[in-house]
């Protein structure tokens, strides 16, 4: 065999990594590597440009356990995916979504899927190069010219010395037998100090310590106080690009933002076309308080009811139950007695039990000197209810024995 | 026809002859040859032609980035979307390029785990289109939140907020699904390449070749115990992605279907959407592979009876798509719910007929053709019905997205959405963006799986294949 130019171990002390045989066909290699197998050789290894069919019983390569982790991956994955799910949606943040249950666990299937994929495909990735040494961007085999055809067409047999069996001759002779067709000694050239060089790994060390410093500085914001306002990268959300109200501006000539309503515009619900119904006045007058009921309004035992229900929930707390100014806000006031409080007004004054329905319409509508008008929380309608029950009230108030029929004055005492 | 010899068709596996499968490697290539053919791609200096293609390709990518630096800046009001059509061509290009991504997966590990070896030749490219797609389609979501720099709180990341995603909304977990997507792809296309930038690497001249695959084929050797638990790995991965492949567009389709919009609130969306991106994904292999084929002198490599196989994949996944456009039709019609009726009736005489129409004629109408034995294995038809189709499933995604929205229940809010200048170049710039990163692969990395096209060469398995009873010598340091 004229390929059979036994190579000559390396002069000095460098150390030899390996015996190199090439072999043309994946037959010659799976050949080669049973006789390897059977001579009980165990660091040694066959390297092919594609995965040679039948190669691992002829090297003895036992299965990996790459596909018992990746189950490991895939399960955590799935209980991580819902536990996260569960945790965040349920407990740390409960949230009713569309009439579902807290443990809503089949909205919760595509996610814990997607989880048991995405750490499954990692692991699988990742445990492959784990198991398989890799990255490893230097290798002795990568010095041979020769080698680099084992990603191309050529297969090859590396017998390591480090093997327990590696003798020189019997190895040589044992590959020799193969029938290669080339034959070659691969130096162990990697240096014995491969420290990095000392300001890299300086520069490293800084970095690191810098790379410390954005995450210190985001717990310290985490877990103390300030009054300055958030700061925003975009702040477009502080600065927006629109009027706010009572801000000026230079846009209109009065320079205010807030627009007034153009003169004339009534609010929706507000149209007040009927002056006796909704303003307690003959039309057309501004004072003219009228002394009945609005004609739509009609007086009966229900609407006393309903008027009373709102005296005493709008006026009861100032003016008291019966009327007499003494409510509970103004006994509160007058027990503070800060000075500023105005007393209600008894509501059976003389002079009230005289004015006409109309005036207490208008009173209750747009308020009297310290008093405020109540136009906005109570409707004209139980505006007027509220009337018919202080009118029964201060004529409750105002009787005489006259009042009482005759067949039951004898009840009085 | 009389005048080429059974023989010779037989060479160039036009004709696939039940008792002799034809082989998929032609031309009696030697492994060399292989190497040879495809690192010689990557090493030769780049054709004319090449270079034209990444300059009109790049014009687009900058247009796409410029017209998201714009987005950003001015805010989502630059795009057509109003009330009632808040959602447009945004989530109408998302969805297209996410069906494009799943031929990818699909051709490498369905394929791969139904041991369809013609996959081999293609699987490369669809991976590699797969993951190109998918940087395009998650671009639009990701800027359609308005405050894309926020976009972050899709993920359940603890804030001061102390708030968390919602974990039952369809939008959610649609982040998961694409983002497991594009993470499982990316590994699967970069794990399958390591052994073949392995030979680029070993072949390279220039220092920054050597360099840059030196470091990215991760020092591997080509070892028979890296082998062994590298196809066990890529077995697994192939395993996992095929699940995940099929679950990405049925939750790309929940998007829609978990809604209660008429038009969208239907059960028959995920495996209807799965078989469209099928459809659309393996007609853009076909728009990729048929150019690439010709520039780079591959046909022996992409036969026709891969080209063929595909349009059968295609006609079948037409037929599919047309089968969901009648039941829609009919399940609307059979529900009895009025608004369920015209939102189907809007959708084909409505405004928008155009493009109901178009998506009909290009998905159900044009593969038709495919039955044809002769068109099917006709270069210049099967590319030009390839187009048609790309066209009929960016449509298809239109009319559900559009045609759904623009006419709710309130009549007073019915309008008819237009796109904006920003919103067309948006488009044409993702399609610059697919195709800068698509020229970038086909020059610089390997664009066929080498190793494992050796694998099916016949030398690779010569006389007596060495299964059989194992001879049991599991003396060796073990692989584990
Ligand atoms: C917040 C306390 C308060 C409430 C509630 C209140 N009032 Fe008064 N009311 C007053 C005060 C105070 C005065 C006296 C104002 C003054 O003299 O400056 C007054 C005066 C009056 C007067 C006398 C007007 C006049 O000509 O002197 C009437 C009548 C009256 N209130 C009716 C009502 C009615 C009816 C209600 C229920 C809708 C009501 N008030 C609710 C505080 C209240």
């Amino acid at each position: 065999m004229a390929h059979s130019k036994v190579p000559e171990r390396t002069s000095g002390d460098t150390k030899v990594y390996s015996y190199l045989a090439e072999y043309p066909t994946p037959q010659a290699l799976i050949e080669a590597c049973k006789a390897v197998r059977d001579a009980g050789y165990k660091k040694w290894d066959a390297y092919s440009p594609f995965p040679v069919h039948g190669i691992d019983p002829a090297m003895g390569i036992r299965p990996t356990i790459l596909p018992w982790i990746v189950l490991g991956a895939g399960l955590t994955g799935m209980l991580l995916g819902l536990v996260m799910q569960i945790g965040l949606n349920a407990f740390d943040y409960p949230w009713i979504i569309s009439g579902k249950p807290l443990w809503s666990v089949p909205a919760f299937v595509p996610v814990a899927f997607e989880t048991t994929i995405l750490l499954s495909a990692l692991t699988t990735f990742g445990g492959c190069l784990v198991l398989n040494n890799l990255p490893d961007l230097y290798h002795p085999l990568f010095k041979k010219k020769r080698f680099a055809k084992a990603t191309d067409d050529k297969f090859f047999i590396s017998i390591e010395s480090d093997d327990k069996l590696f003798d020189e001759q019997k190895t040589k002779s044992l590959l020799e037998r193969t029938h290669p067709t080339a034959l070659e000694t691969v130096e162990d050239d990697r240096k014995v100090n491969s420290a990095l060089p000392r300001p890299i790994v300086y520069g490293l060390l800084i970095a690191t310590f810098l790379s410390f410093v954005p995450m210190a500085r985001i717990a310290q914001a985490r877990y103390t106080k300030t009054t300055d306002p958030r700061f925003n990268l975009v702040s477009n959300m502080d600065y927006q690009e629109k009027y706010k109200s009572q801000r000026g501006t230079s846009f209109f000539a009065d320079k205010r933002t807030m627009r007034p309503p153009i003169p004339g515009t009534v609010a929706q619900d507000t149209l007040a076309l009927d002056d006796r119904y909704s303003r307690g006045v003959e039309p057309g007058t501004n004072d003219k308080f009228i002394s009945d009921f609005p004609p739509q309004f009609s007086v009966n035992a229900g609407a006393m009811q309903r008027g009373r229900e709102r005296f005493e929930i709008y006026c009861a707390p100032c003016h008291g139950l019966a009327g007499y100014g003494d409510g509970m806000v103004a006994r509160r006031a007058e027990e503070l007695a800060e000075g500023t409080w105005v007393a209600p007004t008894s509501l059976h004054e003389p002079r009230l039990a005289n004015e006409p329905l109309g005036y207490f319409y208008n009173v209750i509508s747009n308020g009297v000197r310290n008093m405020p008008g109540y136009a906005s929380q109570v409707t004209e309608e139980d505006r007027w209810l509220i009337v018919l029950y202080l009118r029964a009230l201060q004529r409750s108030q105002a009787g005489s024995v006259d009042d009482v029929p005759a067949d039951q004055r004898g009840a009085l005492r | 026809m009389s005048a080429v010899s059974h023989a010779e068709l037989m060479r160039d596996n036009t004709i696939d002859d039940p008792t002799q499968r034809a082989p998929l490697v032609t031309n009696d290539s030697s492994f060399g040859d292989v190497t040879q053919a495809v690192a010689g791609v990557a090493e030769a200096k780049p054709p004319i032609g090449w270079l034209i293609c990444f300059g009109v390709a790049s014009v687009g990518a900058v247009m796409l980035v410029s017209c998201i630096g714009w987005l950003v800046w001015m805010g989502v009001g630059v795009w057509g979307n109003m009330t009632p059509v808040a959602w447009a061509w945004d989530i109408t290009n998302f969805v297209f390029w996410v069906g494009i991504g799943h031929a990818g997966t699909l051709i490498s590990a369905v394929l791969f785990l139904m041991r369809q070896k013609w996959r081999m030749s293609i699987n490369r490219f669809a991976e590699a289109m797969t993951i190109f797609a998918v940087i395009c389609a998650a671009i639009f979501p990701g800027v359609h939140v308005g405050r894309a720099w926020l976009a972050y709180w899709l993920f359940p990341i603890p804030n001061q907020m102390q708030m968390w995603p919602q974990f039952r909304s369809p939008l959610l977990w649609d982040v998961f699904a694409v983002g497991t997507y594009a993470t499982t792809s990316i590994l699967f296309w970069y794990f399958g390449m390591i052994p073949d930038l392995a030979t680029l690497r070993d072949r390279a001249k220039s220092t920054i070749a050597k360099i840059g695959y030196g470091i990215f084929s991760l020092g591997w050797t080509g070892s028979a115990r890296h082998w062994h638990r590298y196809e066990r790995a890529y077995l697994l991965l192939a395993g996992l992605a095929t699940p995940l492949v099929l679950s990405v567009h049925s939750v790309v389709s929940f998007d829609f279907a978990v809604s209660q919009l008429p038009g969208w609130h239907t059960t028959i969306f995920p495996p209807y959407f799965v078989a469209g991106a099928i459809f659309s994904g393996f007609a853009m292999v076909m728009n990729l592979a048929i150019p690439a084929r010709a520039i780079f002198k591959l046909e022996h490599l992409i036969t026709m009876r891969h080209l063929e196989n595909m349009n059968k994949v295609i006609l079948a996944t037409g037929m599919m798509v047309g089968y969901a456009y009648g039941m829609e039709f009919f399940t609307a019609w059979y529900s009895g719910n009025p608004q369920e009726v015209f939102a189907f009736k809007n959708r084909a005489f409505g405004p928008y007929w155009w493009a109901y129409w178009t998506m009909v004629s290009c998905n159900v109408i044009s593969p038709q053709f495919f039955w044809f034995k002769k068109l099917r294995t006709s270069i210049p038809v099967m590319f030009v019905l390839c187009i048609f189709v790309n066209i009929g499933m960016w449509f298809e995604r239109f009319v559900i997205t559009v045609t759904s929205l623009h006419r709710d229940s309130l009549p007073s809010s019915w309008a008819y959405y237009q796109p904006t200048h920003i919103d067309i170049m948006m488009l044409v710039g993702s399609f610059g963006l697919f195709f800068t990163l698509f020229f970038l692969f086909l020059k610089y990395l390997p664009i066929i799986a080498m190793a494992e096209m050796k694998t099916v060469m016949p030398q690779a398995h010569a006389h007596g294949d060495h299964h059989g009873p194992a001879t049991k010598h599991a003396h060796t340091a073990g692989a584990h």
